[in-house]
């Protein structure tokens, strides 16, 4: 090994807790975005697979019911390759261990299995048998989340009475990655289940023999999906169509593109900020590194070596620390990726986990902080090169010195002489002291950002289930119902209060541009469902208007006073046309709201609803339910509690485990930051400090000086960071264009607390270690070698 | 015994004409060397005496290729330095010098051995790293590092770094401008041996008048101009030396 080699290995070891810190925040960069990245990737793939391979409709439409002839007519509009049409039913269940009645969907299955689109994939156990009236494949989520198994048996009201069902197998499919109902804001596994049955019972049962209610279809290779649904809607209408869908509207690939999407953000803003950070802290650590070798640069080049030697020499310096640290987060970030791939296999689910190492990423990655520290090595280098080598050994020509901007306005005699010392010290290099704010900044930004998804995940269920969503129970009906079914909820055990809603699928349009939403109907002066702002304020439906949720006047492009179309998509759909009154910032969902008269009015109906909101006394809850497995007529009950432990097992779930990562992150990247700024100081600073102890300070004055710098820019820092931090979520917020959640922006106290107080920590441990190595300070080395 | 007893009679192996070196220090222009003309002869151990500031560091620097003058030409045995591009003053550095600087300018994390090694690495016909700290009397403390060794060790060290290339010159600036008249001695000591054994051309910048005796000839600087060359007609021994 060459002596120059060697000498690389010496520096190394010499500076490892530097490079340690170096490679750690490259580590921490890498990791990010391999992570992150490779997680997006898989869902991405795992989605587009299981599309492909299981045949997800394109287009989908319900209908009332249509004969089995119809099916002909479909298949021969242009553009339709495939066509599946199906029985499908929604019905009430009484499942095993829970109190309260679930809501199964009954899909048609062919007796032996080949269906053509939205093909199940059996996990375990087997399709029902032809013509087994009580036999069914349930689906996995919701046999999971009730544990269940093959073998156990449920009830459900099938055709109004009550029938065992046995369930034989547990599938999934593409149809519902999320088992997602309409009308809900969120899954609720353990309340919906999908069952698919044998098709004949399913026909016979509810009537509809040589008839079916539901078609999917897929589009062939050049027809666009808008013509085929108007063409669909056409052959449905007189058979009481309720408006045909592209896939964008599918409810489950809706949800799950939002996530995929938010996923794509979310691995490219964060490592962006991560990574970035990361090389501007190799950067300026290497730069500085290279810098204070100066001298060493000179007597080489004084030797004879030459540029190039030179500049190897150094790249190897900064190629250890960058390499070490991006292989370690390659692999932490790959290890990371698994582990979260094991969370998301748990909340989506996929026939396969194929997770695929993102080798190409992983090198973007490093290349990235690899040319961050190539630059700033190489630069350093390059300066010092520059320099004749007479010149270079010398010590660089102290700076011109005067006295501060505080001593000028005559404030100096206020101040002692170490204050004074500290001020023109950061007076004197104002670049140098701008960098070192810079990266404190950042590092504060980061742990801001890290912690920034919590506080709005937080915020959203804040929001959602306790100032918008306020029923402890939310009763649906199949259809709708006038006033004597609200009144007999009200007689139903421990309701104490009630409020009626009335819901009805519509395509709104606002010029060229249109989005199948409900629209809901609500009493004004509700107390059960509100309808809250970005900011938590409550806003009061606007009379005579319609009140549309961010997401959705977005994606219409419609704003306050617009007027706006809504096709029902029922009965005698009629066309309404509605003026926006207002644009409420809805954290979840993209809804059109009116005044529950209002609607009715519009509708022509009488006092209809399609559900109520009850608030129940807990202590009688059981009682309620009991009575709610009897009633005919409800499709289904969703419990807030319940909706909410949905909310935290899943997305919270995700989302805590991210932010915690995160929060580690940039906790590392803090104190790597702090740490090197305050090391790189104490070693360009070492001779100066050397020649005031000789002078005769004490070690705690020349400490004082020192520390007192640091922490004059750790004060600036952390501050402006929090400001730069606010940003950042900004432009992260910004970023996400999910409809089913909006971020809110709010950063709460604490994680500005935590992200100054983890750089303060960080400043303090550095302090203390510099303050040791003030102590150890050999004087006469420090004085005579000007390394 | 000497290969050269008079300046007179020697080939010049530097040959320096109408030298002139401006510095730019902030607002003012610092005149280094002011029109100097000098050589130096081929095996002699010539002393560069001046106060500090009198332009000998900024001579010695630019014979060696460290340093450009603003103007004047340099010769380095009929090749003309001040015409070299930095390549080519790297290749001469490399080839023709060895440098010894008064804070010593060992790299800190190589031990003595492989601070040698570090320019017979790179040499055309060096010799043995360890033989060149064995001329020097530090053969057995090769794996030392420079914090574990005193001053007057690490010049030593410094100068078998320069002499291990077996160079034509040897330019010292200040060799123990920070050691103790008894490591001074020693280090001097060493120098007038590898001078005397090996005949290589030697130059040494100081302010020190005594020194000066031991010299073939003495160069006397002051504001930037040679003020006097004088040849010494009896050298003496570097034990014999006070200051």
């Amino acid at each position: 090994m060459s002596p120059l080699d060697r000498k690389v290995l010496r520096d190394l070891w010499m500076m490892k807790s530097q490079m340690a810190a170096v490679a750690a925040v490259v580590a921490v960069g890498v990791a990010s975005f391999v992570s992150l990245w490779s997680m997006y990737e898989y869902l991405k793939t795992s989605r587009d697979a299981y599309y492909r391979e299981y045949r997800f409709g394109e287009v989908f439409a319900a209908v009332k019911s249509a004969p089995d002839r119809v099916e002909d007519e479909i298949r021969r509009i242009t553009g339709v390759a495939a066509v599946q049409t199906r029985v499908v039913h929604d019905v009430v269940l009484d499942v095993p261990g829970l109190r309260e009645p679930a809501t199964g969907r009954l899909i048609s299955i062919s007796a032996d299995g080949s269906r053509r689109l939205n093909a199940v994939h059996v996990r375990r156990g087997r399709l029902p048998r032809a013509g087994t009236r009580d036999e069914a494949l349930a689906s996995e989520g919701f046999v999971e989340a009730n544990g269940l198994g093959v073998g156990d048996t449920l009830s459900a009201v099938i055709n109004g009475r009550w029938q065992d069902v046995r369930i034989t197998g547990v599938g999934i499919s593409p149809e519902y990655v999320y088992e997602f109902r309409g009308g809900q804001v969120l899954p609720d596994r353990r309340r919906f289940g999908i069952l698919w049955m044998d098709r004949r019972v399913l026909a016979a049962a509810f009537d509809m023999e040589g008839a079916f209610n539901d078609v999917s279809l897929t589009l062939a290779p050049v027809a666009t999906a808008g013509r085929v649904v108007d063409a669909l809607d056409r052959v449905l209408e007189d058979h009481g169509g309720l408006g045909a869908y592209g896939r964008p509207d599918q409810l489950s690939h809706r949800f799950l593109s939002d996530e995929i999407a938010t996923n794509r953000v979310t691995a490219t803003i964060v490592p962006v900020i991560f990574l970035g950070v990361a090389a501007f802290l190799v950067h300026m650590v290497l730069a500085r590194l290279v810098g204070n070798q100066r001298t060493q640069v000179g007597i080489l080049k004084a030797f004879g070596y030459s540029h190039g030697a030179i500049g190897r020499h150094y790249l190897k310096l900064a190629a250890v620390p960058v390499m070490a640290g991006g292989v370690l987060g390659t692999a932490f970030g790959m290890w990371l990726a698994v582990q979260l791939a094991g969370v998301y296999a748990d909340v989506y689910r996929f026939p396969r986990v194929t997770y695929d190492p993102g080798w190409g990423v992983a090198l973007t990655a490093v290349a990235i902080t690899a040319a961050a520290a190539v630059v700033g090595a190489l630069g350093a280098a390059r300066r010092a090169a520059a320099l004749p080598p007479a010149e270079a050994m010398r010590p660089e020509s102290p700076e011109s010195y005067r006295p501060a901007v505080v001593e000028r306005l005559g404030l100096g005699r206020f101040l002692g002489v170490v204050p004074r010392m500290v001020v023109r010290n950061l007076e004197r290099r104002p670049g140098k002291a701008a960098l070192t704010v810079i990266g404190i900044a950042l590092a504060t930004g980061v742990g801001v950002v890290g912690r920034f998804t919590f506080d709005a995940v937080d915020r959203i269920r804040d929001l959602q289930f306790q100032v918008a969503e306020r029923a402890d129970v939310t009763v649906t009906f199949a259809e709708p119902r006038g006033r004597p079914a609200l009144r007999s909820l009200e007689h139903m055990p421990g309701v104490l209060r009630s409020e009626p809603f009335r819901t009805i699928p519509a395509r709104l349009r606002a010029g060229h541009r249109d989005h199948r939403t409900g629209l809901v109907g609500l009493p004004p002066d509700g107390s059960l469902r509100r309808i809250v702002d970005g900011d938590g304020s409550i806003r009061r439906l606007p009379p005579g208007g319609v009140l549309l949720s961010t997401a959705l006047a977005e994606r219409l492009q419609a704003r306050v006073g617009d007027e706006i179309t809504a096709e029902v998509l029922t009965g005698e759909r009629p066309r309404l046309r509605l003026e926006v009154h207002g644009v409420v910032d809805e954290v979840v969902g993209a809804n059109a709201y009116l005044p529950i008269e209002g609607l009715r009015r519009e509708l022509q109906e009488g006092e209809v609803l399609s559900g109520a909101r009850l608030a129940v006394d807990p202590a009688r809850m059981d009682a309620l339910y009991a009575r709610l497995k009897q009633s005919r007529g409800v499709a289904g009950i969703s419990v807030r509690e319940a909706t909410l432990d949905t909310f935290e097992e899943t997305f919270a779930r995700v989302f805590a485990i991210a932010t915690t990562v995160l929060v580690l992150f940039a906790t590392v990247i803090a104190f790597g930051i702090v740490y090197n700024g305050a090391r790189v100081t104490l070693s360009e600073r070492a001779r100066e400090l050397a020649s005031l102890r000789v002078l005769g300070y004490s070690r705690g004055e020349v400490s004082r000086i020192l520390l007192g710098e640091q922490a004059v820019l750790t004060v600036t820092g952390i501050p402006a960071g929090l400001a730069l931090g606010y940003m950042l979520c900004w432009v992260l917020r910004a970023a996400y264009q999910a409809e089913l959640f909006r971020l809110p922006l709010v950063v709460s106290r604490q994680t500005y607390v935590l992200a100054a107080g983890v750089v303060a920590a960080s400043a303090l441990v550095s302090a203390a270690v510099v303050h040791r190595k003030v102590r150890g300070m050999d004087l006469v080395e420090a004085l005579k070698s000007r390394e | 015994m000497n290969v050269v007893t008079s300046a007179s009679t020697g080939t010049a192996v530097f040959r320096a004409r109408a030298l002139r070196k401006v510095y730019r220090m902030g607002e003012v222009d610092v005149v280094a060397l002011d029109d100097v003309d000098v050589d130096l002869y081929e095996g002699e151990f010539a002393v560069l005496l001046g106060p500090s500031g009198s332009g000998k560091s900024t001579l010695v620097n630019i014979l060696g290729g460290l340093d450009v003058p603003s103007s004047g030409t340099v010769w380095f045995r009929g090749r003309e330095l001040t015409a070299a591009d930095e390549d080519e003053l790297t290749r001469f550095r490399r080839e023709h010098v060895g440098f010894v600087f008064q804070f010593y300018n060992l790299i800190p994390s190589l031990s003595a051995r492989e601070n040698v090694e570090m320019v017979t690495e790179i040499a055309a016909d060096p010799m043995p790293a360890d033989e060149a700290l064995e001329l020097v009397e530090l053969g057995d403390r090769v794996d030392h590092f420079p914090a574990q060794l005193s001053g007057g060790e690490q010049q030593r060290v410094a100068i078998a770094r320069a002499v291990a290339k077996q160079p034509d010159v040897l330019l010292c600036d200040e060799p123990t401008g920070a050691l103790d008249l008894e490591t001074g001695r020693l280090v001097l000591r060493a120098l007038e041996q590898v001078n005397r054994e090996l005949g290589t051309t030697t130059a040494v910048i100081t302010h020190n008048v005594s020194i000066a005796d031991m010299a073939h000839r003495v160069i006397l600087m002051g504001s930037g101009r040679i003020e006097n060359v004088r040849e010494n007609a009896e050298r003496a021994r570097p034990e014999d030396l006070h200051w």
